[in-house]
């Protein structure tokens, strides 16, 4: 059937499943509008800014592992969603993303609301195409698609020009897709694996250290059997949390820069660690040079440019973390291999004993709000069985630290960029996947209100998030670096002239409410998770001095810790 | 270490911006660049010198493979090749003493003198890098006036090839 470019569009998603399109109209874009208004089946989420956009787009696909789809105008629109594009990179988010385009006659003329969106996006996507014709049309969304979601999943942007979303075509929407330079590798190298289960078999002080990795490739089950058959101890990074199950006894915590004791001392004195869709990302590793300084490395990972990127490896294998841990199954459950038992069950002693040390315990008496305390309650409350969005600081690393996950693709952060503002779009996009989940974003006075419009895109959607507020009145994790670094020089870390958010969040037809005692922190969150046709906005007044700990500063090595 | 990288890459626009891009983002080095269509018209060939450690360089390989473009490639150092650039210089050669050294220089070289005027010579040179180097340096006394290089290409010795 031949149609214009704009139906084609509309067409193209609806082929490829897309059920919601995160957006922002403008002049370049405007045929496609008028497409999208002509059909049904993909919905338009309308934000309040694009860059609200790429984050409830990349929120929704690390909920249900479906990419995000965002369209936006030229220019403004293009540049405006940059950030939201850069922080799926970081992670390896798949996202999908329209631009629109001046007119391809008009191209390079500095026209209006022209900026070169493939060149500004070049150093921060999988890929990008630019349309230049229609004839290109379906087979590049395809492709975008395509690269989008498999191998390690990244962004990828297209870039549409107005002409060419007027022109007419024959629809043809590729069923599948090859790309002669593209062949992402699946299955791990079998006498790689083999070598690395004969290592496992060795430690006698082994670690499981796993990462993003292993929630993007959906391995969460095999990872969970190969672990516990090991019963060795397994630490998650920021981005792994909810792999293996928090409440498991041999999850240790987290790791790095503000991990647990025992998971930083377990790294620290192990002699064979198994790194599994983790990237030994320098605020896991500290200093390379102090990190795991006796361990053997075995290192799983879909991406060869991440082995020994940073830290060098031993035992390197290249493949998809699931693929590879089913073939490690079905060696281990030959029942040939036996672990050192003996040596283990040492090793979880000592393990016992950094536990011990109780690094995360926190003031509990306090007449104050204490933050920690927050995230303890909400755990209770929702049975830890809510969507947990966070933004940027000391809120985000208390939410990882208090609230156990016991399932992946629940915890939704901008690990690798740290963009703060991410976590209100993002739970837009969760909600929007799941409209009866409990979705709670937490985050804090200076973060939320980097992208705040967004309770208007919340009320016109009736997506009844929960926003908790760790309200310190302080940029805390700025504050913290300047307490420890700077001789507690807090150069614009206090934020004044902050809006009462009770007001604020009820201007836009929402719920607020402020607590600011202790006693009243678990009764507040109970009701606030009975609301279910508004956003609770909670304004938790919280402790102005409280640190996150334990802590490696910078340089450090990872026994280096700052316990209290 | 020096290292060669040939490269076969889509002949696409913007192909050559990802790869410029890649080196300047994750702060590598490029001692020289090179690109020009091949005998299959969807293909262009890219030769690329760079220098690093070898950790550095297994990063460079490893990252330009991840370029959508980037078809296949090969690190040229890895085994016996052949390198080849070539150079035109013009030299002022202002009477017949330095007119005789020139020539005698080019013919050393197996230089050609491809253009002459009253007072300048220009020479075609080619060879490996070092060769153009010690060429250069041989010119002693000869002004430079204009020095032009193509950058490396290279290719493997033997039955080993670079293609699809």
């Amino acid at each position: 059937m031949e149609m214009t470019g704009a139906d084609m569009f509309a067409r193209c998603l609806a082929d490829e499943g897309v059920e919601y399109l995160f957006g922002y109209p403008g002049g370049a874009v405007l045929h496609i509008y008028d497409a999208l208004y002509q059909q049904k089946k993909v919905q338009h989420i309308l934000v309040r800014h694009e860059q609200a956009a790429t984050h409830a787009a990349d929120g929704y696909a690390r909920a249900t592992g479906k990419p995000g789809v965002v369209l936006v105008t030229s220019g403004p629109g293009a540049t405006n969603a940059v950030t939201g594009i850069a922080t799926a990179y970081l992670d390896s988010i798949p996202l999908v993303v329209f631009t629109g385009q001046v007119p391809t006659s008009l191209i390079g003329n500095d026209a209006f609301q022209e900026v070169d969106s493939v060149g500004i996006t070049r150093p921060c996507v999988k890929h990008n195409f630019l349309v230049k014709d229609i004839s290109e049309l379906a087979s590049t969304i395809k492709k975008a698609f395509y690269v989008a979601t498999t191998g390690r999943p990244g962004p990828v942007v297209v870039d549409i020009p107005k002409d060419v979303t007027a022109q007419r075509a024959e629809y043809l929407y590729p069923r599948e897709m090859s790309i002669r330079s593209y062949n992402p590798v699946v299955n791990g190298h079998i006498g790689q694996i083999k070598r690395a289960v004969e290592l496992m078999m060795q430690a006698k002080r082994p670690m499981i250290y796993t990462g993003g990795g292993v929630v993007l490739d959906n391995a969460s089950e095999e990872l969970t059997e190969v672990t516990r058959l090991l019963d060795f101890p397994i630490t998650q990074t920021l981005m792994g949390l909810g792999a293996f199950p928090a409440t498991d006894k041999q999850f240790v915590g987290m790791l790095g820069m503000h991990g647990t004791y025992e998971a930083n001392m377990g790294m620290h004195n192990c002699d064979v660690l198994i790194a599994i869709g983790a990237r030994f990302d320098d605020r896991v590793t500290g200093n390379v040079e102090k990190f795991c300084p006796n361990a053997r490395i075995i290192h799983i990972d879909i991406d060869p440019a991440s082995i020994s990127k940073n830290v060098k490896v031993d035992i390197p294998i290249v493949g998809g973390v699931k693929a590879v841990l089913k073939d490690m199954l079905k060696i281990l459950n030959q029942g040939k291999h036996k672990t050192d038992t003996e040596s283990v069950a040492e090793w979880w002693k000592q393990i016992t004993e950094w536990q011990a040390m109780d690094c995360l315990k926190y003031d509990t008496t306090s007449e104050v709000i204490k933050p920690q305390m927050v995230v303890q309650k909400l755990y209770e409350v929702t049975g830890g069985d809510a969507y947990v969005t966070s933004d940027v600081g000391q809120h985000q690393m208390w939410a990882a630290q208090y609230y156990k996950f016991d399932q992946p693709r629940r915890w939704i952060n901008s690990g690798g960029l740290g963009t703060m503002g991410f976590g209100m779009p993002a739970a837009m996009g969760v909600q929007l996947a799941y409209p009866d989940a409990t979705v709670a974003c937490i985050t804090g006075e200076g973060s939320i209100q980097m992208n705040i419009q967004e309770l208007s895109t919340l009320k016109q959607y009736g997506l009844p998030i929960k926003v908790i507020t760790l309200n310190n009145g302080m940029l805390g994790m700025v504050r913290q670096w300047q307490e420890f670094f700077y001789q507690k020089r807090y150069a614009m870390s206090y934020m004044e002239s902050l809006p009462d958010f009770v007001k604020l969040a009820e201007s836009y037809g929402h719920a607020g409410i402020r607590i600011d005692k202790p006693g009243d922190v678990e009764g507040a969150l109970r009701e606030a998770m009975k609301v279910r046709d508004r956003v609770v906005f909670m304004d938790f007044i919280t402790d102005s001095e409280e640190n996150v700990y334990p802590m490696i500063p910078a340089g450090a090595g990872q026994n280096e810790m700052i316990l209290v | 270490m020096r290292h060669i990288i040939s490269i076969l890459i889509e002949n696409e626009a913007g192909a050559l911006s990802r790869v410029s891009g890649l080196f300047s983002a994750r702060g590598y080095n490029i001692e020289s660049l090179t690109v020009a269509p091949t005998n299959d018209s969807s293909l262009s060939r890219m030769t690329l010198v760079t220098s690093g450690t070898e950790e550095i360089v297994e990063q460079i390989t490893k990252q330009l493979n991840k370029l959508l473009d980037v078809v296949k490639l090969q690190d040229m150092t890895e085994g016996v090749h052949l390198e080849r650039e070539m150079m035109l210089v013009k030299v002022r050669v202002a009477n017949h003493q330095e007119r005789e050294d020139v020539k005698r220089f080019s013919d050393i070289f197996r230089g050609r003198i491809i253009d002459v005027s009253d007072e300048t010579y220009t020479i075609e040179v080619t060879g490996s890098s070092s060769k153009l180097d010690a060429f250069i340096q041989n010119l002693n006394k000869i002004q430079v006036m204009e020095l032009v290089r193509s950058g490396v290409i290279g290719i493997t010795r033997g039955e080993k090839i670079l293609s699809l």
